[in-house]
């Protein structure tokens, strides 16, 4: 099991950096070298200026934090629930936003200000994530991370029967406007919603950060965790917690996009190994520049239409982490 | 280090009896103490009730003197060393990352290991004969070389106690006398061993004191020779059996009888 964490690390960072400079670089609108280098040094045509600096680059920062964030949330949940299957959504998150989300599609309110969809997503997300705490944290005061993850998906559940309803009650372009957004996409992207993202992912990503070693631990077993110093039921639930808000910070203003969070961290850890202190900066770099990546493929690849970044994510993720196991199955 | 715990109860949700009911017990410093007892009888809640991660219905524990309530987790954490009975990793990990989290409690969140941690893990490893395994996965190994590498964590957490639930358990005989060795030397040099085992002869011949518990009473306390009487084990145990004293170590074997 020996391991270079620095190597992957260097190749990571360079990746993403070259996947965001694709993001900004490449696009539906074709510019040359010479375009592009003067748009980027101040001068060119406004419109081209206004495509590349308003519309590519927010984009790109906004995949950076959110694939940054669910890949982290999901390293987290991992760890936390010690199950290879959770993520994210697995909490019920994705469910309430998209029910949200629906909600104010159907009820016409979508276009009559510009945040009643990603309010009303987290909103939702805020109720799905207080529902599944409340209901696991009600037993014998200790929070059971099995009740977590059965009460995770059956809230998901539910609102995926609201999400139904809804639709089945709403006309054909109410139910394809809500699909689309139900499979992702980074095109709502602007300075305005890279700040309101950045504030919640940055220092909640930080403070995950800071909790490898309570999660390393975590992921031994709670009582050994305990006896190794770390407050087990305080670790559960701010991490959990805090993993959530990111989580649903995220999907609130791109949608459903799934895969990062679940492939993400365990194609980073079949590289690194299971030491958060490196898994987690290494997945957050990991699921950013791939989220941009995927973003890059569903702007062009049918250009000009374009394709919900979750199709993306799931061809190109799936394979890739066949890839990956299968390797470290003969290793 | 002194370990105390005064008439503890503790009862499980949903369960008509007490896992644990009223037993007290005091650990000196120094010494090397067996808790014994049939399946069931409250051992491992025994341990749990000490270390804090099971509520008591009554009772209260003191370590050092201190109630458990003033201890912080990561302040004990640095005191006492603890090996469960059972434990999965979520995910693969190697041999000498899993000692090295014994230093956890020492590192706290963000510093850096040092030269001396490194140096304690890897004695540690060397001292439970894991050290030529250390690059391993855990998931590799079998039962036993499992246990050694937990043991080596918490001799890499450089403890003033040890709370070892049945370690030997899956060891071989010359793992499981190097292990008894190592804690009889810990107690030796001042660390205050607390050892479950169901080895009731080994246990004889080691330990400073027995407690013996049955159906999560105390059944007797002492040393091994006023523990072990056959109508004492006998009625604990359901078993008949005879208490004979062993020539070469001079201490008492329990032979069951058919």
């Amino acid at each position: 099991m020996t391991r270079r964490p620095g190597l992957a690390a260097a190749i990571l960072a360079l990746a993403a950096l070259l996947a965001a400079f694709a993001g900004v670089r490449f696009g539906p609108v074709a510019f040359t070298g010479e375009e592009f280098l003067s748009i980027l040094l101040g001068g060119g045509d406004p419109l081209d200026r206004f495509f590349v600096l308003e519309l590519r680059l927010p984009r790109v920062v906004l995949g950076l934090l959110v694939g940054g964030g669910l890949a982290l949330a999901g390293a987290v949940f991992q760890a936390l629930l010690r199950n290879p299957l959770a993520e994210p959504y697995i909490l019920g998150i994705s469910g309430g936003a998209a029910a949200g989300a629906v909600g104010v599609l159907a009820l016409g309110l979508a276009g009559a200000a510009s945040w009643y969809l990603p309010g009303a997503a987290f909103a939702g997300a805020l109720l799905a994530i207080a529902l599944v705490f409340g209901v696991a944290a009600s037993a014998d005061r200790r929070l059971d991370v099995r009740v977590l993850l059965l009460s995770g998906v059956v809230v998901g559940a539910f609102f995926s029967a609201v999400i139904a309803l809804v639709l089945a009650l709403s006309d054909a372009p109410t139910v394809r406007g809500a699909v689309m957004w139900m499979m992702g996409s980074l095109s709502g992207a602007s300075w305005r919603t890279v700040g309101i993202v950045a504030a919640y992912t940055v220092p909640a990503g930080l403070f995950l950060l800071a909790l490898a070693r309570p999660l390393n631990l975590m992921a031994i077993g709670e009582d050994t965790a305990s006896y190794l110093g770390t407050n087990v039921e305080g670790t559960k639930r701010i991490a959990y917690g805090v993993a959530s808000l990111v989580a649903a910070a995220g999907v609130a203003f791109v949608g459903v996009i799934g895969f990062v969070g679940l492939v993400v961290p365990h194609g980073v850890r079949l590289v690194v190994g299971p030491d958060h202190r490196i898994l987690l900066p290494l997945s957050a770099l990991a699921g950013g520049g791939f989220l941009v990546l995927a973003d890059l493929g569903a702007r062009t690849v049918f250009a000009p239409t374009e394709i919900p970044i979750g199709v993306i994510t799931a061809f190109v993720g799936v394979p890739f982490f066949l890839l990956l196991l299968r390797r470290s199955l003969r290793a | 280090m002194r370990l105390q715990g005064k008439n503890l109860t503790v009862r499980y949700p949903g369960a008509p009896h007490p896992s644990l009911e009223a037993v007290s017990l005091d650990v000196e410093p120094g010494t090397l103490y067996a808790v014994l007892g049939p399946n069931g009888s409250g051992k491992s809640t025994l341990m749990r009730a000490l270390l804090g991660t099971v509520p008591l219905e009554t009772g209260e524990v003191e370590i050092d003197g201190l109630p458990l309530e003033a201890w912080r987790r990561r302040d004990l954490a640095q005191a006492v060393g603890a090996v469960t009975q059972h434990e999965s990793a979520a995910f693969p990990i190697g041999v000498r990352e899993l000692v090295a989290m014994g230093r956890y409690p020492h590192l706290g969140t963000l510093r850096a290991p040092g030269d001396r941690d490194r140096e304690l893990v890897e004695a540690a490893m060397i001292r439970c004969d894991v050290d030529h395994m250390a690059d391993r996965d855990v998931g590799t190994l079998s039962g036993g070389e499992h246990q050694r590498v937990r043991i080596a964590r918490a001799l890499a957490q450089d403890p003033r106690a040890l709370i070892l639930d049945e370690p030997t358990a899956s060891l071989d005989i010359r793992h499981e006398m190097e292990i008894l060795r190592l804690l009889r030397h810990s107690a030796d040099q001042g660390i205050t061993v607390l050892l479950i085992t169901h080895h009731l002869d080994l246990a004889a011949r080691f330990a400073d004191r027995l407690l013996l518990l049955g159906c999560g009473r105390l059944a007797a306390e002492g040393s091994p020779a006023e523990v072990f009487r056959a109508e004492v084990l006998e009625a604990v145990y359901g078993w008949p059996v005879e208490v004979l004293v062993d020539e070469r170590t001079g201490a008492p074997r329990v032979i069951p009888l058919s």
